[in-house]
Order: structure tokens, then sequence, then C-alpha cells
């Protein structure tokens, strides 16, 4: 098992990409890699740009430069017969997990859903959501309930066996967990690590916190107004950045410790009347 | 990985039409346009007379044993021509309806579905549609087709699609947004298919209470254009039985009284059947899970600690065995257990849980904002010593007014987006305390410089959408301090706002309490949070307080496991991966050589 990829070829890689809406430029010559079985922490604060990242990887943003290759393909510009194919290759689990399943449809209809363009047979597909379902740690009896009778966490679970179920090589996870209960979040992301460790997916994993962000992840960036002022390993990048940014949003959050909170807080305030009184770079 | 736990107890939802006839309004309004349809499918075996045979000697004959309502003014059984009127009805309205759908959602669907251009072409048809005038297109329908019937059905048809759309395009356009199509998309699904098993389900209530309304509105038209004539003659039907009835009014009532009664019952089945039927589509069941959960938490919960005494310290707030209920169906469910607490004036208390532990319930029941079908009941609530609980309702509103302020979750949804943030800010000054313009500007002022707001004239200008969330947190607190309170409420005050947000307005929140002495009540789930601000905490799982005492010593000694897990999972100095995946590789080789 290969858990600390160093130096082998990246899975997906990003190079000078520019994403715009109209007029409005929200992606700056974003550059990033992410290597097979690692996982990749995107943080920023809202309207940073890292959620259109994730799309753009997942062909629902407009490329207007740079380029986009996942295990050396370009895959910048797809047709969509191409874009449908990629599905076995990258997938997506949402932040909200009351709308990212459809409540109208049963467990097992929403899992295996995704399989009817591998053209499995029926029992077949049983076979792959009961796999999927043993995979999350959710009972088989789940495929025959409405998404209504689950809790948040265990949605959760549901929207994560929909991605692992094609056997995808990356997947894409959008704030995961922000949306969860905190004690509820920490089992998630264990269980995003497990999961990591049993089948070498690799993770693009977008969110706002740092310290959750620092346990799952092997290498972080740091995104600010559309670009990435900071790249690196995980640890430094959540205890010691470089960038004043990454140091701003490091020191904002606060810490379960009233005495380590107080030194937090007073290097915050000793940054923000530093930075007040020079202007940023 | 460890083994799946089994789950809960599962009631599968009932299905709708079950829920519907469960309802006397919906069963009885479905009763009465069954019996309406049985009537006219079965006309010929029901009808007791040829309802075109003229028996002239017979015109506007009384009601006999022969003809049980009567005859009309051409010496036809009234009663044959209802029953006959009731099969033209019924079949007009299904080509009307039928007609409205096919044109109506198929293109609605694609309008909210694709959006863009798409959405724009068709919206447009749907407009200029909309502003013809559906008369006079009738009327030249009915002249150019000789005034078929199933021609003039679906012309009515057509005119009625714009509504359908509307619905149709709506529905469609909020289902797309949902995550999952998007990860319907991800996974490799076409558009068609996508269309066909998520939206269709998904826009499925909107349109069957559309129908029901529209089926409603085109008997009425219908019934309208035959009753001015148009129409072939030989087919009975009620608009043109109340045209002749019209005519006979004054001389023989009955004439149009007996098709109104058809069409009036008709059409209220069908308008309370549309009411009833988004009634009970609409109402969704709880989440169960979650409620399973706070249950059994607050089934193994341990007593309540007592709480510290305050005998002498003057409180700001002292709430005493606080209980708050839901009354559902017959059911009453206990959500806050009898939780006691109390805060002194400059003292920041943190009340910390997570979904379901009664906290925000807690407040609302201090507040008076609990909803219709709960209530609360407490051994005693003191503001600043003085007690409240028993106070008639009208003094205690006047009280709650001006001695809280609440800070909200969500500052943009508590903000009204149609006024703008001054008139918000000194309309309950001028109104509450009874300030003049003036001096309510001049305060309003004040407090704005002193939640930290530069450029208050610009703010005071603006209309919610035109500030930033943390700037309308900031107003917000203004709000709630305006009135110079002695309990500021903060209802998960940051949670809504990015971290370097959260830490500014953490720092006005301490800030404000150095200068005003109030008393804050801290609701959060966020231990980091609760170490920033807080002197004491009291934890919260189940409706129960679970835990309780100063800041400093809950994190060095928290008693209670899960006060430790909750400070574990906010804690950020974590293990890192790097970390982790050392210790795993470490386990892994012992096992291996062991």
């Amino acid at each position: 098992m290969n858990m600390m990829p160093e130096i082998t070829p990246p899975l997906l890689s990003v190079e000078g990409l520019d994403v715009s809406y109209g007029p409005l430029k929200v992606l700056h010559e974003v550059a990033l890699d992410v290597r097979p079985g690692e996982c990749v922490g995107l943080v920023g604060e809202s309207g940073s740009g890292k959620s259109t990242l994730g799309k753009t990887l997942l062909g629902l943003a407009p490329v207007t430069a740079g380029r986009i290759a996942f295990d050396g393909r370009d895959i910048t510009r797809l047709s969509p017969r191409e874009r449908r194919a990629m599905a076995d290759h990258v997938q997506v689990v949402f932040q909200n997990p009351y709308g990212s399943l459809n409540p109208l449809m049963t467990v097992g209809e929403i899992l295996s859903e995704s399989l009817w363009y591998a053209g499995l047979s029926r029992a077949a597909m049983r076979e792959r959501v009961a796999e999927a379902l043993e995979q999350v740690q959710l009972p088989a009896e789940a495929a025959e309930r409405y998404p209504d009778a689950f809790s948040g966490g265990q949605r959760q679970r549901i929207a994560i066996a929909r991605a692992i179920i094609r056997r995808p090589r990356l997947i894409v996870c959008d704030e995961p967990v922000s949306a969860l209960d905190l004690t509820t979040q920490a089992a998630v992301v264990d269980f995003l690590i497990d999961l990591q460790r049993q089948t070498g997916v690799a993770y693009l994993f977008i969110s706002h916190d740092l310290g959750l962000v620092r346990r799952i992840c092997h290498r972080v960036a740091v995104m600010e107004r559309g670009r990435i002022v900071e790249f690196g390993d995980g640890e430094r990048v959540t205890s010691t950045p470089d960038h004043p940014y990454s140091r701003r949003l490091l020191l904002a959050s606060p810490v379960a410790d009233p005495v380590a909170q107080a030194e937090r807080r007073a290097a915050w305030q000793a940054l923000k009347t530093g930075a007040m009184e020079k202007p940023r770079p | 990985m460890t083994s799946a736990a089994p789950l809960p107890v599962y009631r599968r939802p009932k299905p709708v039409w079950r829920r519907l006839v469960a309802r006397p309004v919906g069963l009885a309004a479905l009763l009465v346009l069954a019996t309406l349809a049985l009537v006219a499918v079965l006309a010929p075996y029901l009808s007791p007379k040829d309802p075109n045979f003229l028996d002239l000697m017979n015109a506007g004959a009384p009601p006999d044993a022969e003809h049980l309502l009567g005859s009309d003014s051409a010496g036809r059984d009234i009663l044959s021509r209802l029953i006959w009127g009731s099969r033209t009805t019924l079949s007009g309205v299904v080509i009307t309806v039928v007609t409205a759908l096919l044109a109506g959602v198929p293109t609605g669907m694609a309008a909210g579905y694709f959006g863009g251009r798409t959405d724009a072409f068709l919206s447009w048809i749907s407009d200029v549609m909309q502003a013809v005038p559906a008369m006079i297109i009738l009327l030249v329908v009915a002249a150019g087709s000789r005034s078929h019937f199933v021609v003039l059905m679906a012309a009515v048809g057509i005119i009625m699609a714009p509504g359908y759309f509307r619905v149709a395009r709506a529905a469609a356009r909020s289902v797309s947004r949902e995550d999952y199509i998007t990860a319907a998309q991800v996974a490799g699904l076409g558009h068609g298919v996508i269309l066909r098993r998520h939206v269709a389900p998904g826009i499925l209530a909107a349109v069957t209470i559309q129908t029901a309304l529209a089926a409603g509105i085109a008997m009425g038209i219908q019934a309208g254009l035959q009753f001015l004539g148009i129409g072939q003659s030989n087919v009975p039907s009620w608009g043109a039985m109340m045209a002749d009835g019209f005519r006979f009014m004054l001389t023989n009532p009955w004439l149009l009284f007996w098709p109104s009664l058809a069409l009036g019952v008709a059409i209220a089945a069908l308008a309370l059947l549309g009411s009833t039927l988004a009634d009970v589509m609409r109402s969704r069941s709880p989440r169960p899970a979650d409620a399973a959960e706070a249950v059994a938490d607050g089934a193994t919960a341990p007593a309540t600690p007592a709480p510290e005494m305050d005998a002498g310290a003057e409180t700001a707030l002292r709430v005493d065995n606080l209980r708050v209920r839901y009354r559902n169906g017959g059911t009453v469910t206990e959500v806050v257990h009898g939780i006691s607490f109390s805060v002194r004036p400059g003292e920041v208390l943190g009340i910390v849980g997570e979904s379901g532990s009664g906290k925000s319930q807690t407040v609302y029941s201090l507040l008076d904002l609990l909803p219709a079908n709960g209530a609360s009941t407490a051994d005693g609530i003191y503001l600043r010593g003085k007690p409240i609980h028993a106070l008639p309702e009208k003094e205690r509103a006047r009280l709650l007014g001006s001695a809280f302020g609440y800070v909200p979750q969500e500052p943009m949804s508590n903000l009204d987006p149609s006024y703008r943030i001054g008139h918000q800010l000194c309309e309950p000054l001028m109104v509450v305390h009874g300030l003049g313009r003036g001096e309510a500007r001049a305060r309003v002022r004040d407090v704005l410089a002193k939640v930290g707001i530069r450029d208050i004239d610009r703010v005071m200008r603006s209309y919610p959408h035109e500030i930033s969330g943390g700037m309308a947190q900031r107003v917000l607190i203004a709000g709630a301090i305006l009135g110079q309170p002695s309990v500021l409420l903060a209802d998960e005050p940051t949670t809504a706002l990015d971290v370097t947000v959260q830490a500014e307005v953490l720092q006005l929140l301490r800030d404000l309490r150095a200068e005003t002495g109030m008393a804050l009540v801290l609701i959060t789930h966020n231990f980091g949070v609760v170490a920033d601000l807080c002197d004491r905490v009291i934890v919260m799982r189940g409706g129960h307080v679970i835990e309780r005492g100063p800041v400093a010593e809950i994190f060095a000694h928290a008693r209670h496991p899960y006060t430790r897990a909750l400070i574990e999972a906010s804690a950020d100095i974590d293990t890192s991966r790097r970390e982790l995946d050392r210790m795993a590789r470490r386990t892994e080789s012992e096992a291996v050589q062991g």
C-alpha cells in the first residue's frame, strides 16, 4: 500500500487555469496537482473560488485558459460523451447531505443509477450496491429506504457510497462535512481516511476548516480571491504558513483551549494592526 | 472496518392518496368527483329519457313522477340533460387539461432545467400567449371550426398552457439547483435521463395541484362558452341549460338552479381537492433519525447537576427549571427537561450543544418565540432579580423587548430586504422607546460606530443586499444593543460567517461586554468560540444540562465523555495526516512482525 506518494507522477494536474463567468474572472492562473492515493486540501473563505475549481474539474464551469490533465490525458475541453465517460474516474461528494440525495428515490435506486452506463445486470448491480453500502458501514437494508430515514452523517455516507460505486480514482469532496455536527464531522473524516487507505482513491478536499484539512490532507493549497497563494505540505501550511493570508486564516480560527486561544487572539490582533500599518503586497 | 450498526425501525411514509383520504375535505371532494365521473360514464344507463327528445306539450312543466326535476322550455327532461351534461363537461375538461399539460409541462421543464436561451425563448412565447385576449381567440376558433367541440376545448387547453408552463418551469428550476442533479450529471447521466428520473418526479406535486385548479377553471370557461351559445345545439351541456334557465329565471327559477348547482359543486370539489393536495404534498415528514437520536440521548443522560448557588450575587438573568414541550397531534414531546442557569452582569455564559440538544429552544422560550404548538414552563425566570415568569403577557412582552437583545444566526434572513438599514434600526427606537426621529438617528449612529462600522452614512442608506455578511451581523448586533439591554442572547452568531469575519465579530462582542457591562448568553456548538469568549459554560445534550462550570475547569477536567468528545472535535491543533499515516504504518508493521 502506498500511503505517502512522494514522487509518483500526478493523477490530476492543473496548469494556468482561468475561469470566467462573462466579464467576471473567478479563477486566476490556478496551478495544482494531486497524486494517486493522495489527499490535497483546498482552503479559503467563501467567494475565494475553491468550489469553482472543484466544479471546473468536473466539467461544470467554463474554462477560458489553461490546461487540466487527468492521468496524462488532457481533459480541459471534452465532448459531452467523453465527459460522461469521465464519471468512471472522477466523482463528487457535496456539502449538503439533504440536497444531494433525491428525496423521492430509495437509497438503492440512487446508488444503482450511476451504474447504468456500465451496462451491468440487475443482480450485479444489486451486488455492487450492497458492497458500496458495506464500505460506508451501512447495513444492506438501507437500500430499501428513502433518504429521509437517515441522519445527516448517514446521508453523507450514502453520498460517499454513490461516489465510490463507480470505483473512481479521484473524488472531489466539496465541504463534505461542514453541514454536520462536530462529533459527526470527526467520524466522517476518519472514515474518509480509512476508505482512502483501503481503495487508494485520491481526494481533492475543499474546506474552510484548517483543523479538518490538517487531519486528512497530505498537501494543502490556500486560495484567496481566485488565486492559490500557497501550496505545500499539509502539516506545515496548517501550522507555520508562509503567506500572510494563510497566517490570518490560521490565527482567526479559534482553538478549543482558553490559554492557547488567548495567545492566538493576541497574535491575530498583532497581525491585523501590522497589516493595517503596512498594506499587503 | 467495524461492522455496520443496525438501523432503527423504519416506517415508510404513507402515500399521498392515503394522506388525502385521511382528511374529511379531501375525501369529500374525491367522492363528489368520483360520483361525477361515474355518472358521466354510465349516462346512457342512468338517464331516464332521451335528453334531446322535444315534448313541447310538456314545456316548462314542474317535476312529476315521469320527469323528476321537471322539463325545460322545450319540454326536454332536465334530469336526463343534467346527466348527459356531466358527460360533456368531463370530456371537455379532459381534452382541455391534457392539451394544456402536453403543451405546458415539457416546455416548462425544459425551460427550468436548461435555463439560459432555452428559458428566455420559451418564456417569451408563454408571455406573449398570456397577453393575448383569450375570449377573442376562442370566438375566432369557434367561428373557424364551426364550434367543433374537441377543437374548441383543445383551444382552451392551449390558452391555459402558460399556467402549466410557469408552474413546471418554477418547480424544475428549483429541483435543478439541488446537488443531486449535479451529482447525476457527474455520474454521467444524460439530460433525458435526468429530466425523466429526477426532474419529472420532482415537479409532480406542483403539476398535480395545478391540474386540480386548472380543471375547475376549464369547467368554468367551458360553461361560459356554452352559455354564450357556442357549441352544437344537440349536445346537452350545463352551460346551455343555464342559458335556457336564464331566459326563464323569473318564471321558473329551477331551470337555472339545477345546472348551476351541478357546476358549482363540481368546481368547488376541484378547488378543495387542489388546496387539500397542496397541504398534503407539501407537509414533509420530520427527520426521524435525528429525533430518535435526541430521544435516546435524553433517556440515558444523567440527572441535571445542581446549579452553582448565586445567593447574594446580583444576577442579570436567572432561570429555574425551564421546560419546553411541543404538542404534535395528540402527543406531547418535551425537548428541554428542566434546566437552570444564571448569568451575572458583564459575564459571558456559553450554552454548548449539537443540533437537537435543546439549546436554541431554550433561547426561543426565553424570548417568547416558540411556535404555536410549543410551550414552556419554569419555576422562575428573574431579570435582575425581578420575577418575569408570572407577568401578564403584555407587560412581559414589553419587558422582553427592552431587557433582552437578540442576535440570530443568519444575518441576512433577519434583515428586511425592502427597507434601508437606517430605517430598520431607527423604527424600534421610535415605536418601542418613543424617541423622535432625530434622536433615534443620533442614537443609531452612535451604536453603529460602537460596533465598528466606519462608513456609517453609507451603511444607513444601504439595503441589506448591498452590504456583506459580516457587516450585516454587525448591523444586527447594533440593533440588539440599541435598547441598552441587560442581557444579550446570541444564537450561533458567527456560525454563518467566514473565520476571519468570525474573529472580528467575537472581538466586537468582547469589547461590547467590557464597555456596557451587559450579560451575554452565547449559544454555540464550537468549543473554539467558547475558549475565545466565555467565562462559564453549560453543556446541553438531549434537553438536559450534562455539565457546567467555569471555562478553564471544563477544558482542563471535563467530567462527561460527551463534553470531552466535543472539545476534541473542536481542537484545531490536531494530529496531522502525516502523523496519522505514520502511526498506521507502525501498527501495520508491528502486526506483520508479531
